[in-house]
């Protein structure tokens, strides 16, 4: 594929996309992730990270809380966990065989399109990172050796049909925010330079942990979250301990204690399988959505994104639990993460979002 | 707050400060590193020395300034190097650049939140995750980070960096009597060194008595353990190094006193003291001013400050009252971005040279041989300023106020004020007597004129508290429009008897001043209520409640002596 000087890119996939590695090597010596099974407590922040890899449309999870509860250990270690996927042979986007509509222009314009299995990407987006590795740009080696205009996909390329991490959201600089809104809402990414015109598909989970210390978040860029999860460090002795006795044995050996763990992962796999299976299968009766929507209503959430989250991730929750339709008891489980980052903040009010969720909770469905 | 604690845990122990540096040098990565919290001096250059001195092979030595551009930091594009290759040639920051070794980084209580959060983010992952200028990288960047922190009073180090880092130490006398024994063959041990578990519990449930909530504390000090174990020639953990651990890693991070049995090792008293005054032969000034320290507890307007901050963001974020200053123009440099080179914004020469050079060959087809810019390689200077703060001093000079504590009242604002003019804060002053509330100082920068106003401040009069909160709201208000950050302290006995409207009673007087607080608690002003009383009533305690503020009863003194030397020192 060469390129065509002055060509704009849309119609045809003309524009050549440089065909280097995906993903950056790992420096030698990289450690493996810490094992997802492994992660000790910590239900609710797995569960939405589960929920997430089950129905990726639920809008992706951003994770609040203390340090050093392993927030960004659990998200890096999502990576190992998931099943893999299947995409389209030499796609650079790596597109989804089975879905024509999303498909990117290349991948339009193959004649016949091997599938191939592929692993789901998590990728992470540095602090640091500048706005053309995020959202790609033209390709540098290729421009000074061979003077060619030649598309090098960013990040958000590379997150496509996965998850993108950032940890710290609250301090990525406001600039690159704006553009994760912009792609997060339209679901591609639309990349203008050097006269070239590029637009490729770019949906993924978005996934940000933070401390809220550290400064809070955009409103529009937390209202993009589905889910919203609070960690809090454990406080019970025997946990505490376990924590830091897995912690111990990873460090020590690293592949040893994957290995180890290697069994619960698969059974974590097969069950994130099953659930997606088993998924469109899951009855939502009108009375859990009366449910869900007398749950919005008494907490005055704004929009109805509120009410769609939770009835989602309900619905998410019962695959994985292996129910076969959404009662009270889904609704409960996913009520907090799925509502208490929508809250009108009321100054005048101590109590925090979270307790404000249960209390509603409790009032509607009972102790 | 902690920080000065750890300077007292510390300097006691000269062995156990050699033992950090030790340590650290068996285990750099494992443990992280550490905050030594010292101005430059003998001290901290004989610790530096001792580490350097210890650490095996010739491991990179990198000293960081405290605002290091990205570029620096993490890398990016070598642009002369690229341009001379042909090819893209990526340049290391000082991140891996110190793989290996030891990361110096100086002035470490300045690091920005961002630059803190770069950092930790390659400590956890152990590599840099370049995403930069064209450049996808992974580069290993194994290093022990020693953070100089050279914070007076409530400065300090970023609490990411703080938590990451096993050992706080304030290095007082360098100790380089004795040779460093066999790192290497440590190291070399290392890896075998047995836990035992009753060692973990042990660490852990320390760490719970102590009120240290992260977990990486106990994880931290369980490496220290082990890295004591692996330098005395062990293989198994005993309990002298878990105390050894305990000491360096969890009693500088210490919130709380443990109670009697729970404790096995740390011996925390310092750490949690006040400091008391120097005895009677001290001038009785000095006296005086160290009381009122005592009962202001450490760090009290740096936590307030971080509460402004947070404040301010949120302030931001509802797009209320835009307290986060985003000057184009001046302030710190914070980076460069892409866009429009319009009026009011700040060229980035070199950056956007640097962005357009790679793309010349490719634009010369069009143009022939002369340098292309094009618009979209454009950057931009960005600047942060910091943003100022202006503390209002609302100060009760009732007719009760005065007959207990004013004259202490004014000793209490007056250390205050010494405060922030070492944080280059405003102040204002507001007093409330009689009917109503006076500006008596509109903010300002000038300490010697607070000091006049308030010294000039006659008491007497009914408590119209609800006329005071009104006058603070009002400055608090043209404070953030004028983009500062209000601080409030309100130093009252918290006996309201004037209402709004000028009339006695007290009844009405306490509703109005809890009606009059809340919308500071609306606006989010940070506030500070010190309650003068001689015996504290709940309602100063309600009264903090709506309006948001801390509560701070200032207990009974030897007011005799204290309201003298305060009127002395106010002369």
């Amino acid at each position: 594929m060469d390129s065509l000087p002055g060509d704009h890119g849309r119609g045809g996939g003309a524009t050549p996309v440089s065909r280097r590695a995906r993903a950056p090597r790992a420096a030698p010596g990289a450690r493996a992730p810490y094992p997802f099974a492994a992660i000790v407590a910590q239900e609710e922040m797995l569960r939405a990270l589960l929920i997430a890899a089950v129905d990726g449309s639920i809008g992706g999870v951003l994770v609040l809380g203390d340090r050093g509860t392993g927030k960004s250990t659990a998200v890096r270690a999502l990576a190992a966990l998931l099943p893999p996927m299947r995409a389209v042979e030499g796609c650079r986007f790596g597109c989804d065989p089975g879905d024509a509509a999303a498909l990117c222009e290349a991948c339009r314009g193959r004649g016949r399109r091997r599938a191939v299995e592929a692993p789901v990407p998590v990728v992470d987006l540095p602090l640091g990172a500048t706005e053309d590795r995020v959202a790609g740009a033209l390709d540098i080696e290729r421009a000074l050796a061979e003077g060619v205009k030649a598309f090098e996909p960013g990040l958000l390329a590379r997150a496509h049909r996965g998850f993108l991490y950032i940890d710290e959201v609250n301090l990525l600089e406001d600039h690159l925010v704006d553009l994760l809104l912009d792609v997060a809402a339209s679901g591609e990414n639309l990349v203008e330079r050097e006269g070239i015109s590029i637009r490729h598909p770019a949906r993924f989970v978005l996934v940000g942990s933070g401390n809220p210390e550290e400064g809070e978040l955009r409103p529009q860029l937390l209202d993009r979250f589905g889910l919203c999860v609070e960690v809090r460090t454990p406080t019970d002795l025997p946990t505490r301990i376990e924590v830091i006795r897995r912690r111990d044995a990873y460090e020590r050996d690293h592949a040893g204690f994957c290995a180890a763990w290697e069994k619960e992962q698969a059974r974590l796999r097969r069950r994130i399988l099953a659930a997606r299976a088993r998924i469109a299968g899951v009855e939502v009766p009108d009375a859990a959505l009366e449910r869900a929507a007398q749950l919005c209503m008494a907490l005055g959430t704004d929009g109805l994104r509120g009410e769609l989250t939770l009835i989602r991730a309900a619905r998410a929750h019962a695959a994985l639990e292996g129910r076969e339709r959404v009662g009270d008891a889904e609704l409960r489980a996913v009520a907090s993460p799925a509502l208490r980052h929508r809250l009108r903040r009321n100054p005048l009010d101590e109590t925090s979002s979270s307790a404000r969720v249960a209390r509603a909770v409790g009032e509607l469905f009972g102790p | 707050m902690n920080a000065a604690g750890d300077g007292r845990a510390g300097s006691r122990a000269a062995p156990d400060q050699r033992a950090a540096a030790l340590l650290l040098a068996v285990d750099p990565v494992g443990l992280g590193g550490a905050v030594l919290r010292a101005a430059p001096g003998p001290g901290r250059d004989g610790w530096l020395a001792l580490l350097r001195a210890a650490l095996p092979a010739p491991g990179a030595w990198r000293r960081m300034p405290a605002s290091v551009p990205d570029s620096r930091l993490l890398g990016g594009l070598d642009l002369a190097a690229t341009l001379a290759a042909g090819r893209p040639v990526a340049e290391r920051g000082l991140l891996a650049e110190a793989d290996g070794g030891v990361l110096l980084l100086a002035m470490a209580e300045r690091v920005a939140p961002g630059t803190a959060a770069r950092i930790v983010a390659v400590m956890d992952a152990r590599e840099v995750t370049l995403e930069r200028d064209g450049l996808a990288r992974r580069l290993p960047a194994r290093f022990g980070l020693v953070a100089l922190d050279e914070g007076i009073e409530d400065e300090g180090v970023a609490e990411a960096l703080r938590d990451r880092l096993a050992f706080h130490v304030a290095p007082a006398a360098p100790d380089a009597s004795a040779a460093p024994p066999d790192i290497a063959a440590a190291r070399a041990r290392l890896h075998a060194v047995v836990v035992p578990h009753d060692v973990t519990r042990a660490l852990c449930s320390a760490a719970a008595a102590l009120g240290i909530a992260s977990l990486r504390a106990p994880m931290l000090a369980q490496r220290a353990a082990v890295a004591a174990a692996a330098l005395a020639g062990r293989d198994s953990v005993i309990a002298e190094d878990a105390a050894l651990a305990a000491r360096l890693v969890l009693a500088p991070r210490a919130t709380c006193l443990p109670e009697a049995e729970a404790a096995p090792s740390p011996d925390q008293g310092d750490a949690q003291e006040a400091p008391r005054g120097e005895g009677s032969d001290a001038p009785l000034e000095d006296h005086v001013l160290d009381a009122v320290r005592a009962v202001l507890p450490e760090g009290l307007l740096a936590g307030l400050g971080a509460g402004l901050r947070d404040a301010a963001r949120r302030g931001a974020a509802d797009g209320r009252a835009s307290a986060r200053h985003t000057t184009p123009l001046r302030g710190r440099p914070a980076g460069t971005r892409q866009g429009e080179l319009r009026a009011g914004a700040r060229l980035a020469l070199v950056e956007t040279l640097r962005v357009a050079a790679p793309w010349q060959r490719l634009r010369r087809r069009d143009v022939g041989p002369r340098l292309v810019v094009k618009r979209e390689d454009i950057r931009l200077r960005r600047f942060e300023s910091p943003q100022e703060t202006t503390a209002i001093f609302l100060v009760d000079a009732s007719g009760s106020a005065a007959m207990h504590r004013l004259a202490e009242a004014k000793g209490a604002v007056e250390l205050l004020l010494a405060d922030c003019y070492v944080r280059r804060d405003r102040v204002a002053l507001i007093g409330f007597r009689g009917r109503g509330a006076d500006i008596l100082l509109p903010p300002t920068a000038s300490l010697v004129r607070a000091k006049r106003s308030l010294a000039e401040l006659p008491g007497g009069g009914g408590t119209p508290l609800a006329a005071g909160l009104d006058a603070a709201r009002g400055m608090a208000d043209s404070c953030r429009r004028a983009g500062r950050a209000p601080l409030l302290v309100l130093l009252t006995d918290g006996r309201a008897n004037v209402a709004r409207d000028g009339t006695g009673g007290r009844a009405q007087a306490e509703a109005d001043a809890l009606d009059a607080a809340k919308p500071l608690r609306l606006a989010a002003v940070p506030a500070l209520l010190i309650d003068t009383a001689p015996r504290p009533l709940p309602f100063a305690k309600d009264l903090a409640a709506a309006m948001g503020a801390r509560y701070l009863p200032l207990p009974m003194a030897d007011a005799a002596r204290l309201s003298g030397a305060v009127r002395d020192a106010a002369a």
